[in-house]
This record gives structure tokens, sequence and C-alpha cells, in this order.
């Protein structure tokens, strides 16, 4: 099982993994779902702090867990993005919707 | 005289998810001759992973099957082919488009081949349905050397 999600308050934090890719996006997705039902979870962080490789399959899972949050008013940013991962957000127009922080946001 | 120095290599393996990071790693390496810069290497393993992950989820939809992937150096060029034998695309023009998918609901974002041709130079589909596809994809390496350089030590 993929451990690296925190709550904090309302907030799910994920930690995404070293590749972010269709193995591993399948896997997050399933036990993210979790967490959102279960923790009565408004938003959510993707970390990137350990990411060096992320495909289109991770576009995918960001982008459907930002629509099952955006249905009750929640939002998703992405954090620790590194220059790659900025590319890949800024290619697929994922940082239209989703803002991402060099650093953690202060008031989380 | 032909004088361009050419390397090939091929690999074959099963459509298991957990093959995608293999193949690119796979690819990458082979690619470390041409002395490509760490971008680069990402852009080629990026469109690797997308032509890979494509083959498995909608070549074989997840059914067991084989891919192959075909990498030959030409000068300063990489040539990567990946290759399924699974249920081919109808209408390539429309797979092509950025953001159809035929599988909203695996929460696959229609972006694959739109990465693949941002991350290359040239990207050709060949598929015939029931037989397979075959993506082709092409890339120059910008002040590559090293492999020129090796390639004459193997000829001496």
């Amino acid at each position: 099982m993929y451990n690296n999600f925190d709550v904090i308050g309302t907030w799910l934090v994920i930690r995404v993994p070293k590749e972010l890719d269709h193995h591993n996006a399948e896997m997050i997705r399933k036990e993210a779902d979790r967490y959102i039902e279960r923790e009565n979870i408004q938003s959510i962080i993707f970390d990137f702090q350990d990411t060096v490789f992320m495909d289109s399959s991770g576009i995918g899972t960001i982008m459907g867990r930002y629509k099952k949050v955006k249905f009750s008013g929640g939002n998703v940013i992405a954090v620790h993005t590194n220059d790659r991962v900025k590319r890949i957000f800024l290619l697929s127009g994922l940082n239209k919707i989703i803002t991402t922080y060099d650093e953690m946001p202060k008031q989380i | 005289m032909n004088t361009k120095q050419t390397n090939e290599m091929q690999i074959e393996f099963d459509s298991k998810s957990e093959n995608e990071g293999f193949a690119r790693v796979a690819v990458a390496a082979f690619l470390t001759q041409l002395n490509p810069t760490v971008e680069e290497v990402a852009d080629v393993k990026t469109a690797v992973s997308e032509a890979v992950t494509n083959s498995i989820i909608h070549g074989y939809e997840k059914k067991r099957g084989k891919i192959f992937i075909r990498c030959i150096m030409q000068e300063d060029e990489i040539v990567v082919s990946i290759s399924d034998k699974g249920k081919g695309i109808a209408d390539i023009k429309k797979a092509m488009e950025p953001l159809f998918t035929t599988k909203p609901e695996l929460e696959r974002s229609g972006m694959g081949f739109a990465f693949m041709e941002a991350f290359m130079d040239q990207v050709d589909v060949i598929s015939e349905v029931g037989i397979g596809t075959t993506v082709t994809m092409k890339k120059k390496i910008e002040n590559s050397s090293t492999f020129r350089v090796s390639g004459d030590e193997l000829n001496g």
C-alpha cells in the first residue's frame, strides 16, 4: 500500500512518489479517494518534494481529485514543484486551475 | 562509404504497468551514449512512458500482451519505435487530438500524444485495427559528441 498521506484539518496532503506514472497514479487515486470519503477532506495538497518524473497519467489523477473536491467548494494546490513538474503543468494547462507553490504555504 | 555511426537495441516485455518505469529507464540508459542533457533525457523518458502506457491501457486494454521497443541511434539522432500487437487505433487523427480520450473513466487526460509531440522532434503512428500499433519518435540530441568518439573506439 502507498502510505504517504497526511490529514491536516480538512486538508489531505499527498506526498507524490519519485515517479508519477500510470502505475503509481492508479495507486494514489484509489488511496486518495478512500481518504476523501472517510476523513471529511475539503482540499488537497500534492507535495512534489521527492518527484523527479511525471507524465500525463499524473495530470489525470490531479484533475480527477480536483473535480471531486471542487464540487463541494474545496481546492487543490501543488507544492515543491520543480521545473520539470512545472513544465508538465504548463503544457497540459493544469496550471490554469491548480496553483503551484515552491514552498508549503504558511497558513497550512 | 557510409560514415554514419549507428547503434541499435531492442527489448520486449509484458504489458504490465510495473514495466513502464523499466521501459523509459532502459531507453534513457541507451541514450546516454549521445551525451544528452538532463532535459533531453527527461523529454525522451516522458515520451516513452506515454507510448508504453498507451499500449498497456488502449492497445491491450490491460490484458496480457507483449510490447516491443526498438532504438536506433544515428549520429546525433535517436529513433525510438514502440509497438504492440493490440487492438489498434481506428482513427489516428482523432486519437492524437489533445484532450481526446476513449477512457475518461480511467482518468486519462488525453494528453499522451500531445506530450510525445511536445517532447520529441517527430512522431509517426502506424496502426491497423486488430493488428496493432507502432509509434515511431525521433529526437535530435544537441551537442552530442560522446557517441561518435565511442563509435571510433569500437571500430579501432
